[in-house]
Formats: C-alpha cells, structure tokens, sequence
C-alpha cells in the first residue's frame, strides 16, 4: 500500500520548478517563496532607503532647502513603515522560509498554499500604502507610530488606505507565524528534538509566537481608528469620552514585542556564523534558548517606558523602568554567550563574520543607549529626541539589518551554489560599517544636545552633526546598491560552492549539495549529533 | 496510520490552536477598552474624575486642619472658538469643604455651536478624591451665536486625599462637537 501512495507522490513533486512567471506567481515551494520574500524585502530597502535619503539630504544644512514639512513628514512616517513592516520582517520571513524546513530536515513549509498566499499580499499591502504618496492629500504623515489624533482627526484622507495596508501586512504575519510553528513543532526530522533544534530555528519558534500575541493588537488598533474616522465612535476622542493616551498603550503593547520580532531571529542568525568562524561550537546553547524566552516573555510588560512623558503615577513609572532594565539581563546572557564563543576559538573573517561581529558590537551600543532611555528622569530629558533616533537605528540597522545581510553571505553559496567574491563582500562589510556609524553615532549627540526628532529644519547649533549624519546617510545608502551588484555578479560568475560551503560548519542544511536542490528532505534524514545544531 | 497521516493531523491540531490564539488576542484588544476605562476610573489613572457624586450638604465636615489650592485650567482645543473662562484662577479649600465656582463660556460665532468640555485632574492621585456634584462637563452645552453662559461647578475634595497633595489642577480642555451631534435634538434637551 505505502508503495502505491509513494509512486503516486513521485509522479506529482519530483519535477524541477515550474517556468516563466508562473513558477513564481503559484508556487508553493519554501525555497521559491524565501526568495521572493527575499528579493521583496530588499526592493523595500530600497525603498525605504530612498526616502531616507530624502530626509538626510533636507536635514543636510539648516532650514528649508528642497521638500516642505508636510511631505518632510510623509518621508519620516514611510521610512518607518516600509522599513519595519517591509524591508526588516519580511526578509526574516524569507530567511525563515529558506532555512526552517532545510534546518529541520523537513521537506517543505507545513502549508505551503497559505506560504504562497501570505507572500503575496505582501506586494498589494506596500503598493496601496506607497499609493497615498501620490494621492491628494499626501500619504501617512503622522509618524510610523500613528499616535491618535494625528493619525485620526488630523490624519490626510488617504488614512483609509493606511489602514486597509496594516490589516494586509498583519495578516500575511499571522499566516506567516501559524506556518513556521506549524512546521517547526510537526515536521522536525526523527531524533531531532526541541533542545537540538538550531538557534535560528529556536528563535523564529519564539518570534512567531510574539507575531501571533501582537498581529491581533495592532489589527484592533487601526479598527479602532478606522471606526473613529468613518464611523463616528470615540476610542481615541477625548470630546466623545475616549482618550487618545489608551491609542499609545494600545499601541505600544503591540509595539514592544513588535521591535523583539525584528531582533530575535537575528539572535539566531549570529550564533550560527560565529560558532562556525571561531570553530568552536555554540558556548552556552540552553542559556541561550531560556534568554530568548526570556527576553519574549519580557517584552509584554515593558511597553510604557515609550511613553514615560504622558503622566504616569509614579509606581507605574518605576514598574516599566525596573522591567526595561531587567531585559538587559538575558541580552546580556547572549552577549557574553557570543564573546565566550569567540574566545581562544581560530578565528578568521569571512564577510559574514565581520557583519556578525560588528552585530555584536553596535547592536550591544544600541541596547546601551536603551538602557540609558529606560531611566525614567533622564527620558524625560531624551523623549522625542535624536538620542532615541540613534538609539533605535543602532539596533535596527547595525543589529536586524547586519544579521540579515550576514546570514545572505553565510548562505549565500547553499541557495546558490556559488561562492561570493570574497574581496567584494569585505569592500561592502567596511563601506556599511563606515556608513552606518558616520550616520547614526553623530545622532546621540545631537539629540542629547537637544535636538528634537521629526523635524525638517534645525537650531544652528546641530548643524556639523546633521551634515555629518547625511554624508554617512549616503555612504550607507550606495553601499546597499553595491551589495546589490555583488550579489548579482556573484550569482552569474562566482565559483562553485561545495556542500559544506564552510569549514566544518553544522547544520542539516550542509549535509545537502549546493545550491540545495528544488525538494530537499522528501525522507527524512537521520538527525546525528553532530548535524543537529 | 502512516507517518504522514500523523504528521497532518498534528498539524491541523497546531493550526486550530494557533487560530484560537489569533482570536483570544482580537477579544483581548476589544477587552482593553473598557478595561483601561475601569482602570482608570479606579486609579484615577490620567487623571479621569468620576461622574457625578451626590452629597449631602448638611454632612459637610470640613477639615480645618488642611488647605488645599485647587487650580484651574481652561483650554478650547484646536478649532473650538469659543471663550472659556473661570470666575478665579485657583481657590483655597479644606478638605470636606463644599465650594462653587463659575465657568463661562461664549460663542462668539454667528451660528448655533456645541461644546463639551473635558475635565483632567492633576496630580492623578488625587483625581479619584475630587468630586464633582455639578459640573458643566457632564452635558454639552449648546450655545446660540453671541451667547454667554455661566456655568457653576461645585465640587468638594474628600477627607482621603493623600496628605502630600497640597494643590490640585483641574483642567478643563473644550471641545467643539457641533457636528458630532444633531443641532434639532440638542435644542431640544436644552
């Protein structure tokens, strides 16, 4: 009998993919959708990118040179959106799908017809939001955290559009998380257990969970304002008996476990690429699970330390300062995890390796600079300033972005099966390291100085730090075009890539040829010590 | 059962898990509203102050022993046009001690406009001790074009006030809700 039903499958999945468009547009393979999610997310940094670049170049001298406030602001709130909700997460979907079902030694995503569909939502989602840019009345303008009222009484008509694009990108999030923890808990390969799992794997098992606790919040938040706006309720309208201060808990409750979804799987990505170029293995695998867990558990009830400045009795001040700072604690577990990892190990520094190190390194200045914000007196005094600009940006861009650039390096020749020119990855390694912290450290300064954030003009006292900031903006900026042509020039020319691309590295995904073939794991492997993490 | 047979099936158990999840945090946002309402109105969190209290005048036991300074605030929000006044500043009160004070407001416009004015109460741990027995802010005021109102407020803080609350702020910001509300019916309730 179990003869029949294997011939019958054999018929249907043992076919390279599809051709022309189509393969793309229908397909159900977690390799063809990681790559579109992928190729996806890197249009939106681009995108996102350029908004950016349109920021940095009014900011770069005093007054008002090239755009108006109104679409000054317009920039600031797309950057945001377009970079968290599509450049950041749906990369480490893409990575995710890539990687999951091949780490687990499963043979695809566990629904792989919803994978396809919560790809494609994508694309209309960031198409209607970039459409309110060319609409009367310009885009969203109120910041990408659409504190009501802005985001309500005060919000351009196309606030409607907004909307209906957060309930998409939020729905492709929770078809996205029921998927990876469909797969991650039902289709591990025999003997590998949950403590075997790879840290990549144990990451995104957490993170999908958080999507799943907070998608719903954030959907209830814009339904509440879509209700304020077209129905005449009062949720967030003080004249009608609501308060707009709930919007900002509301909110921020989705917001907290929201900026740990972008920074949890790149906890995974870097204790890959460092154990494998310090050839030691993992220090401290359990602590580091229970840290993740940790830190996920944690972020429900930190979310007020965003908005000390609303007027909180003091208990509930002291309550969100002490919980923030406690978070330092497993991020400090993982920190020194990576350290240990690193020491007495032979070291070298491949591209990914660099990215991963310099992860560390500023994604650890991020997370100090957070501690210093979570000090309630002084966050009276950095509230709304570029201090709190640079801050996040030092664990977005450095932490979540580096990891993600990292991991495409680290395996790169296992989707490929080419190596990457080597020289040009470290060209583009210290051209984005240069980049990022020309950009980004200036910003503290400013901001301690005073300098308040979301603005299209400036005192003269910040205008050496803004053009500083704008050079490095730009650096950072070509840098990510030149990754682009490494990329392709080594997808076209680059030499082939063995198995085991690297020297001794672990993980089922190696135990496959490169690039992996079409449907990996159709039986599933035996899971050795050695392979598992 | 095959293998595969048993893999399905735990999936479609992790899936209908997972979307009781999904529909366990939608109830939860909807939960939240009235929750922070209670919250608030039980902490005094924002400083929310109650509705109307009842009093009996003859029960008035002030306590000589302290003075508060009570405060007021008046703001019109953004695009109220309305004046809006108190009669004083700020006034001296024991606590226990019942005390009336006028608000105005006027409409200086030549249509017919409705206003609802919304209190705040700092510091918050004080809001749930001030009680309002008559205020303006629990209707809305209709006003014809050029009228003047004078609205008083009584209001008496209780005996439990903490002890390190020496002054209070009673804000009050008004709102413009003419188009939130049908004129005829308002003219009506007035």
């Amino acid at each position: 009998m179990s003869e029949v039903i294997h011939a019958g499958h054999h018929d249907d999945h043992d076919h390279g993919p599809a051709k022309g468009l189509t393969r793309w547009l229908f397909t159900t393979n977690h390799k063809d959708i990681g790559t579109l999610y992928l190729w996806f997310s890197f249009a939106m940094l681009l995108v996102g990118g350029l908004l950016a670049l349109v920021i940095r170049t009014e900011l770069f001298q005093p007054g008002l040179q090239f755009i108006q406030p109104e679409f000054f602001n317009q920039m600031t709130t797309n950057h945001g959106l377009i970079m968290v909700f599509g450049a950041i997460m749906p990369a480490f979907v893409g990575l995710a799908n890539w990687l999951i079902p091949m780490q687990v030694g499963a043979p695809d995503m566990a629904l792989p017809r919803m994978n396809n569909l919560s790809f494609w939502i994508l694309p209309f989602a960031f198409g209607m939001m970039i459409s309110t840019l060319f609409m009367e009345g310009g885009g969203p303008n109120f910041g990408w955290t659409f504190y009501a009222p802005l985001s309500t009484t005060y919000a351009p008509p196309s606030v409607t559009y907004f909307i209906f694009a957060v309930h998409l990108m939020g729905a492709s999030s929770i078809m996205g998380s029921i998927n990876i923890i469909a797969t991650i808990l039902n289709m591990r390969a025999p003997g590998m257990t949950l403590m075997k799992m790879p840290m990549f794997v144990w990451t995104w098992l957490i993170t999908a969970y958080l999507l799943i606790a907070v998608m719903p919040v954030l959907a209830g938040a814009v339904t509440m304002m879509l209700f304020d706006i077209h129905f005449d309720t009062s949720f967030f309208n003080a004249a009608g008996g609501g308060d707009p201060v709930m919007f900002q808990h509301i909110f921020w409750f989705f917001g907290h476990p929201e900026v740990y979804i972008m920074i949890l799987p790149a906890f995974g990505i870097v204790s890959h690429i460092i154990p494998t170029f310090a050839r030691k293995q993992l220090f401290g695998y359990d602590s580091m699970v229970y840290a993740v867990a940790s830190i996920a558990f944690l972020s429900f009830i930190v979310w007020a330390h965003h908005m000390f400045t609303v007027g909180m009795p003091l208990a509930g001040q002291l309550f969100f300062m002490y919980s923030t700072m406690l978070i330092a604690v497993p991020t400090g577990v993982k920190v020194f995890n990576w350290i240990a990892t690193m020491w007495r190990g032979s070291m070298t520094f491949e591209t990914p390796m660099l990215f991963a190190i310099a992860f560390v390194v500023l994604f650890t200045m991020g997370g100090f600079s957070g501690l210093m914000l979570a000090i309630t007196p002084a966050d009276y005094q950095y509230h709304d300033t570029y201090f709190v600009v640079a801050h996040f940006h030092y664990v977005l861009v450095p932490g979540a972005l580096f990891s993600i650039i990292a991991a495409v390096y680290f395996w790169f020749p296992k989707w490929t099966g080419k190596m990457y020119d080597e020289t040009l990855g470290k060209i583009h390694f210290w051209l984005s390291f240069i980049g990022v912290n020309v950009t980004f450290f200036p910003q503290h300064f400013s901001g301690l100085a005073g300098m308040p954030r979301r603005i299209p003009d400036y005192a003269l006292q910040f205008a050496d730090f803004n053009m500083i900031s704008s050079v490095g903006a730009f650096i950072f900026g070509f840098s990510q075009l030149f990754f682009l042509y490494v990329i392709i020039k080594s997808i076209r020319s680059g030499t082939p890539a063995e198995g085991r691309s690297w020297e001794g590295v672990k993980g089922l995904e190696w135990t496959l040829p490169s690039p992996a073939p079409y449907h990996s794991f159709t039986y599933p492997p035996e899971v050795t010590e050695a392979d598992a993490r | 059962m095959t293998n595969a047979d048993t893999r399905s099936k735990g999936i479609s158990a992790t899936v209908k898990r997972l979307c009781l999840m999904v529909v366990g945090m939608g109830l939860f946002v909807v939960a939240l509203v009235p929750l922070y309402d209670l919250l608030c109105e039980i902490t005094g969190l924002n400083g929310k102050t109650g509705g109307q209290y009842t009093f009996d005048e003859a029960q008035a036991d002030p306590d000589t022993s302290r003075l508060i300074k009570v405060n007021f605030i008046t703001n019109t929000n953004a695009g109220m046009v309305w004046d809006f006044w108190s009669q004083k500043s700020s006034v001296r009160v024991h606590p226990g001690q019942i005390k009336t004070v006028n608000f105005y407001v006027k409409n200086p416009t030549n249509r017919p406009m409705v206003g609802q004015a919304i209190p705040s109460v700092m510091p918050s741990s004080a809001a749930s001790f001030f009680h309002k027995t008559e205020c303006f802010c629990f209707n809305q005021q209709l006003l014809q074009p050029g009228e003047v109102l004078e609205m008083p407020m009584r209001f008496i803080v209780g005996h439990e006030v903490p002890q390190n609350v020496q002054s209070i702020n009673l804000s009050y910001a008004l709102f413009d809700v003419t188009e939130r509300v049908d004129l005829s019916e308002a003219v009506a309730a007035n």
